[in-house]
């Protein structure tokens, strides 16, 4: 039975209250629902998952979104530091037993248990073990039977045999030493209960030690604030976040945090994104401008109303992708998760062999017991979480790394893949360019003047949707011309538009459209080409079948685009430059900012084929687009990214999205990606060298040749650093640094 | 004798562990209801092996009891789910296996294992 907490919206009548509890309570399951009319909230006691609550909910006609309940973050550190500090005790208790029998009994200052009061001081002694083995070997013992009991085996099944072991042959030789051949009786106590002071040592370090590699995560969450300042009928009232519901007014101050995702209603302000997109500079916003949570207000004091609250934030989705993201898996990492499913039966397997060895073959006075050492030994020194962990957690560290460059990486696959990558194909508008053409020229071919050529050419485009229209009627807003009425209003696709103003037939498009129209366009002509080679588009204008002048639209290039391709050709990668823009233009743009290779006059649909054309010539493709226009070609990529400005950006749509509108991104992610799949190589290759040196050595392989057995304390310590080292490795890519 | 009673015992004991552990399966719990609860504690998945309908959904409650950071997350490998698993807390996961087949579950480490068998 859980209590269930849901933020309802449309909610505007006691009929509505009643429509939501009565579909509430005929879920089966449900126990009971209350609507709160006044907070616009339910509260449902059920075994029901909240999905199918909220469910039933939208088939009643009304939208509902869980209510988030304490911090989730905090509260998972506090179990997470108590965690901690209960290792940590574990292990004091066990070393507080083992290190003064391990001293004194190097020492020579221990009893020999066959005497009788030696005995004696071995029993107290077993018995105390006994206790540390409970307290602070308990879980370990729990976990090996409920594993068994379940047909597994895991990390918990290795070291509660090995101690378990030590502890029942040493009680063995204090109960019945006659049942032990002489040379054979050797108590390990100290080695049990020193075994269990490591490992629990040793995992409350790599828990400290992890918690590093969350810091991202961590970074991201500290964002969203805990309250914000609602205005319900007429009085602002400050209340937990949680309590926002959907169409909330909200204010913010200067300098305040944003709440919840929504569109400001008044006022307006600059908004500082960079902790999301990375974009250090501040974005303008005015009425009818989205807002999202977790975002800064710099200047003003403005009004929004909620439109997406709790676990449906852009920044909520943010954190979910990178979290998922986090603990996805690359191909790198399934050789290690299939030695990992098989690895602790095979461990005991070796330990049962390495037992029968040494029985069989060990030198015959010494026999038993180096058969006992060198089997606790196997078992304590193998460590089937440094393997586990190699991966997981080098990805854990770089996707978070990524986030913190404003790149959100899908999975751990995208990640490994972005690295491997040789081409990057751009599109032209909004990636290597602004997006946002605007009017550079107007040339006049004779009589007209510029004011009455944008005039014109301002009344036919208003009708029309394109980008370059659009930028035509701004500059005609921007200079306060007044327009002219248009009729018969034709858009010819790809090829420009046409009307009839004032009785005139009016045409403005390509210089393919005025070829067409048998336009003469000699007097402009040689303008408009040079115009073009300047990587602008020029659109003639024509009244009455004459040529009367030449507007001329530019997107312009990033700032920093040619420094990112510079960078992207520093990390050895070929930049191509795909749009559907004319040859010259695109050539133009090309030489500008230096890339490689230019495919222009591509149709949106065959964007998809230029990438599989590269693909089929061995290249490894990535993409970068909009996200939008560009999916198919995203897609067939071997790795798309979707770039964007700001949150907009779909992040549904590619396997990383870059939220700063930059492509230094692009180099930030595949440098990460570099610098991470190294990192996990060299993980694996420590978990792999350390278990399949560690556990022969363990065996005993080195004793016939040097007479050394590796001492089971020594396991355990190695045992303890293992998996420590493995995440202290992958925290060093927390360091990371872009070289733009 | 000694010598012969315990290579015995060694040999009984491998052809155990290759039964016990690769095998045989533990016994699924059949999924009687639309919930099925399940407890992440000591390393393990009580109950491991699930019994479910091929092609319905059913919600697994998981309630994590176990505070290692190695419980921290279940992971549903072939069917693209991973989720994060509070400390002390329910957390339902919708499950709609695609057809039949098993299917497992594990945490990131593929330590604490479970399948669910869907028929």
């Amino acid at each position: 039975m859980k209590t269930t907490r849901l933020s309802l919206s449309g909610i505007s009548c006691a009929g509505c209250v009643a429509r939501v509890e009565t579909a509430l309570n005929n879920v089966d399951g449900v126990i009971s629902a209350t609507v709160n009319f006044a907070e616009r909230t339910a509260t449902v006691e059920s075994d029901v998952p909240t999905e199918v609550l909220v469910k039933a909910i939208g088939d009643a006609g009304y939208e509902a979104a869980e209510l988030r309940g304490a911090d989730d973050e905090s509260e998972k550190e506090a179990a997470e530091m108590a965690h901690y500090r209960k290792l940590l005790r574990k292990a004091f208790v066990a070393g507080s037993l083992g290190l003064p029998l391990f001293v004194f009994g190097m020492s020579g200052l221990l009893p020999d248990p066959e005497d009788s009061s030696g005995r004696l001081f071995w029993l107290a002694v077993g018995v105390a073990t006994f206790g540390v083995l409970i307290y602070s070997g308990g879980h370990f013992f729990s976990g090996a039977w409920k594993s068994a009991k379940n047909h597994n085996a895991n990390m918990d099944t290795l070291i509660a045999l090995g101690t378990g072991t030590a502890w029942v042959f040493s009680m063995a030789i204090v109960a019945g030493p006659e049942w032990v051949p002489a040379s054979a009786r050797h108590a390990y106590f100290e080695a049990a209960a020193i075994i269990l002071a490591l490992i629990n040592f040793g995992a409350a370090l790599e828990m400290r030690a992890r918690g590093k590699t969350s810091e991202a995560i961590k970074r991201l969450i500290g964002l969203q604030p805990k309250t914000a300042r609602v205005i319900r009928s007429g009085v602002e009232t400050d209340i937990a976040i949680e309590l926002v519901v959907l169409d909330d007014t909200l204010r913010v101050r200067p300098g305040e945090r944003i709440a919840v995702d929504g569109v400001i209603i008044d006022g307006h302000s600059s908004i500082d994104e960079s902790m999301l997109t990375g974009e250090p500079v501040p974005v303008q916003k005015r009425p009818g401008d989205k807002v999202v949570a977790g975002t800064i207000n710099k200047q003003g004091s403005f009004l929004f109303q909620a439109r997406r609250i709790g676990k449906d934030t852009a920044l909520a989705q943010i954190i979910e992708m990178v979290r998922v993201a986090q603990s996805s898996k690359p191909a790198i990492g399934r050789l290690a998760d299939k030695v990992s499913a098989v690895f602790v039966p095979s461990v005991l397997i070796v330990a049962v062999g390495t037992f029968l060895a040494w029985f069989n073959f060990g030198p015959a006075e010494q026999a038993t017991v180096l058969a006992i050492v060198a089997t606790m030994t196997v078992l304590i020194i193998a460590c089937p979480c440094a393997l586990g962990l190699a991966t997981p957690i080098s990805i854990m560290v770089g996707v978070g790394k990524a986030a913190e460059f404003g790149a959100l990486v899908r999975n751990g696959d995208a990640l490994q893949q972005a690295g491997r990558l040789d081409t990057i194909i751009l599109d032209k508008t909004g990636t290597v360019t602004e997006g946002k053409p605007s009017v550079t020229r107007i040339i006049s071919a004779g009589s007209w003047s510029e004011e009455e050529i944008l005039r014109w050419a301002a009344s036919l485009e208003k009708g029309s949707e394109h980008p370059l229209a659009e930028a035509i009627v701004n500059a005609s807003n921007d200079r306060q011309v007044p327009l002219l009425e248009a009729e018969r209003f034709t858009a010819i696709a790809g090829r420009g538009v046409e009307a009839s103003i004032e009785g005139r037939l009016v045409v403005l498009g390509s210089r393919h459209l005025m070829h067409e129209r048998d336009i003469d366009i000699g007097a402009v002509e040689a303008a408009a080409t040079t115009l073009t080679q300047k990587a602008q588009t020029p659109m003639f204008l024509a009244v009455a079948g004459q040529v009367v002048g030449v507007i001329s639209v530019a997107d312009g290039i990033k700032k920093d685009s040619g420094e990112a391709i510079r960078r992207l050709h520093g990390i050895g990668l070929r930049v191509v430059l795909l749009t559907g823009d004319n040859e010259a233009t695109a050539t133009a743009v090309a030489k500008e900012v230096g890339i490689d290779q230019v495919f222009a006059e591509v149709l949106p649909r065959d964007k998809a084929d230029k990438v599989a054309e590269l693909q089929r010539q061995g290249r490894r493709v990535g993409m970068v687009g909009d996200g939008i226009n560009d999916a198919p070609a995203l897609a067939q990529a071997d790795v798309g990214f979707a770039i964007g400005t700001g949150t907009d950006v779909a992040i549904e749509s590619a396997d990383i999205t870059l939220m700063r509108g930059s492509l230094h991104g692009v180099s930030d992610v595949i440098e990460i990606s570099r610098k991470t799949v190294r990192n996990i190589k060299q993980n694996l290759f420590g978990a792999f060298v350390y278990n399949t040196l560690g556990i022969p050595v363990a065996a005993g392989v080195l004793f016939p040749l040097t007479g050394i057995l590796l001492n089971p304390m020594i396991a355990g310590g190695a045992m303890a650093m293992s998996s420590l080292t493995v995440v202290s490795n992958a925290n060093r890519l927390r360091f990371f640094k872009a070289k733009g | 004798m000694t010598v012969i009673l315990v290579n015995l015992g060694g040999v009984i004991l491998v052809a155990f562990i290759v039964w016990w552990f690769w095998m045989t399966k533990a016994k699924a719990q059949r999924a009687g209801t639309s919930t099925i609860d399940i407890l992440v504690d000591g390393g393990t998945f009580t109950p491991s092996r699930i019994e479910v309908a091929a092609g319905k959904e059913v919600a697994l409650r998981f309630f994590r009891k176990d505070a290692s950071p190695c419980a921290e997350r279940v992971v549903f490998d072939e069917l693209g789910i991973n989720v994060e698993l509070p400390i002390d807390q329910h957390k339902d996961v919708l499950i709609t296996t695609p057809g039949a087949g098993e299917f497992s579950f594990t945490c990131q480490m593929q330590m604490y294992r479970g399948s669910l068998v869907a028929k």
